[in-house]
């Protein structure tokens, strides 16, 4: 979604008065009351509820404060202490892995998807409405099912996996595993919402180009690379971008299934908020985390909108 | 999709041998795939009506006595009733407000010009850029001060603005024809009948969506009902579900059946509204 507003042009956004009538009325108490009328039922909450917030946790991250006593000024005390603390490094780490696993699981099987269903098939729309199924559902009722799903004992994959002969993981309560196990489910949940993006990316593609590349002689590899991916790239750059927001902001499968667990192998950013603020009383270095969370998120997304002009193209 | 025609008649122009057995192998993929998918929800059913399930016994693919006990002790032993009715209630309050604040505004920032305008709608935008998480402590504090903590209303407050509510309605009454304003204000309507009576009629498919979507985020969401609503007989579905968890840790039947009263809902929704979630998940990938 942030990424759609940021291809609106100035142009798009400010209509020009239709009438003298209009222009006129824009200065009179009336028009004025009227524009607060429909504006000011969503400016208040936004306000109150988001932007007020925003600038009140810049302002709580260099104060010490255990959400109960006073706050105290403390200066950059918090942000030192946070960079200084190997525990921050470790759970951007965590963080990461995360992303490096789950993105490209996510991206290569919503591409495949999205190339198969877009095909003559038969019952496609079925097939379309099951994959996107885990997209409506819950965080925690989806972590708790693959839980479930992974569990070591008597589990239904490691019970599955028996029957070839292989020995399964521990899964979740295996330090090794664990970050695997949450990205499972996260790529499963997640896979549909990708192949409908992905699906609407190629449906707008021009059949001509195929019909073009066909002239040409081009086989079906040749028009997937030559053609479809490139004509794919906003489709794509949109779902990298989404994806890298929402990954760096991980949290409710983490919460439910592991709790960061085991021994702190799936420590998230998020995770690492939450329980400073909720668990050791420390609002301030949690808030000082947030921004520093929230400026990875801010510069990791413009150095993709202005990389974007090497591999992306719009038609 | 309205590529289906096209897809369609040049699969059945070459239907050569090579051609069938390839499109073969692909819908025993898909389907195979699709399946696959499915099973997780499957799962979460069968174990549900299976006595007793936990790690110590083998899974069975279909319960030898199967029972819906633990939906019974969910809803008698557990306030599950009360935890239902809480999700749909907040779900239902905010989707309302979440329509009347996204088209009011939506209104705004396309038919209703003055200076600045261009500004205060990127800021709107930007607003969807900010992490929830940012906002989590001070949003805490804020509700605390107001003596909103673990209230309906404190989980509600901040769900009341969505900016991509306002987005997708200011997308759909740009495509409004101009023409039909100008009629009924010659006919000595105001702004607020043009808004009820011209532009909400022919917005219907995007209010559809936005009412999807604005119930589907409340009935899912997590941290902030986490962080506000405390005492049990506030909690809404995602928690107790959490709760649930870390209490019957040896009964599963009684977890999953959890997991299908909070599924349930949004499955039956899906069902009923696939056609304008996937177009709004679609139209959010393009331009």
């Amino acid at each position: 979604m942030a990424l759609s507003t940021v291809g609106i042009t100035p142009a798009e956004t400010i209509t020009t008065p239709q009438a003298g009538g209009v222009r006129r009325r824009r200065t009179s108490a009336g028009y004025v009351l009227t524009v607060c009328a429909f504006l000011l039922p969503s400016a208040i909450p936004l306000a109150l509820f988001v932007l007020g917030p925003m600038i009140a946790a810049a302002w709580i991250s260099f104060t010490e404060w255990n959400l109960i006593t006073p706050m105290e000024f403390i200066g950059w005390a918090n942000y030192q202490s946070l960079l200084a603390d190997e525990r921050t490094g470790e759970v951007f780490l965590h963080t990461l892995q995360y992303i490096a696993g789950y993105l490209p699981l996510v991206y290569i099987g919503g591409l495949a998807l999205a190339l198969a269903l877009n095909r003559a098939l038969k019952g496609r729309s079925l097939w379309r409405g099951i994959y996107f199924l885990p997209v409506v559902t819950s965080w925690i009722a989806v972590a708790i099912v693959w839980r479930w799903l992974l569990n070591p004992n008597n589990g239904v994959v490691n019970v599955a996996l028996g029957w070839f002969g292989i020995d399964g993981p521990g899964w979740w309560t295996d330090p090794d595993w664990a970050m695997v196990s949450i990205i499972l489910a996260s790529a499963w949940k997640d896979l549909g919402f990708v192949m409908v993006i992905l699906l609407a990316g190629l449906q707008s593609i021009n059949p001509d180009l195929y019909d073009a590349a066909k002239v040409d002689g081009a086989g079906p590899w040749s028009r997937l690379k030559n053609v479809t991916i490139p004509m794919l790239s906003p489709s794509t750059f949109f779902v990298v971008v989404i994806s890298l927001i929402n990954g760096f902001q991980v949290f409710d499968q983490v919460y439910a299934m592991t709790g960061g667990g085991p021994g702190g192998s799936t420590q998230v950013v998020v995770q690492q908020i939450y329980d400073l603020t909720f668990r050791y009383g420390a609002a301030g270095e949690a808030s000082a985390l947030s921004w520093l969370l929230f400026i990875v998120i801010l510069a990791v997304t413009v150095i993709q909108i202005i990389g974007q002009k090497k591999w992306v193209h719009y038609a | 999709m309205r590529d289906s025609l096209r897809t369609e008649s040049r699969s059945s122009r070459k239907a050569t041998p090579a051609a069938k057995s390839k499109s073969v192998v692909l819908h025993v993929a898909v389907i195979a795939g699709a399946l696959a998918m499915f099973f997780p929800f499957l799962w979460t059913f069968i174990t549900s009506i299976t006595p007793g399930a936990g790690f110590s016994i083998a899974p069975q693919l279909w319960p030898g006595s199967p029972s819906f006990e633990a939906y019974q002790t969910l809803f008698t032993e557990r306030p599950f009733a009360r935890v239902v009715a809480n999700s749909l209630g907040l779900a239902l309050v905010t989707t309302v407000v979440q329509l009347f604040t996204s088209a009011t505004a939506a209104y705004a920032f396309s038919r209703l010009p003055f200076r600045g305008r261009g500004v205060v709608f990127a800021i709107y935008l930007a607003t969807m850029m900010i992490p929830l998480q940012v906002l989590i402590v001070p949003l805490f504090a804020e509700l605390k001060a107001f003596g909103l903590l673990n209230t309906y209303l404190g989980a509600l407050l901040p769900t009341f603005a969505s900016a991509f509510g306002i987005f997708l309605l200011r997308q759909a009454i740009n495509q409004v024809p101009r023409e039909l304003d100008e009629a009924a204000t010659l006919d000595g309507a105001g702004h607020f009948r043009v808004f009820t009576q011209i532009v909400l009629p022919n917005i219907r498919p995007a209010l559809a969506t936005l009412t999807v979507f604005a119930f589907m985020s409340s009935w899912n969401a997590f941290l902030w009902p986490l962080v506000v609503l405390r005492s049990p007989e506030l909690q809404t579905l995602p928690i107790a579900l959490a709760g649930l968890q870390g209490q019957y840790t040896t009964a599963w039947d009684v977890v999953m059946a959890g997991s299908v009263v909070s599924i349930l809902p949004m499955l039956a929704l899906y069902i009923f509204a696939q056609k304008y979630i996937i177009q709004g998940v679609a139209s959010s990938g393009i331009k």
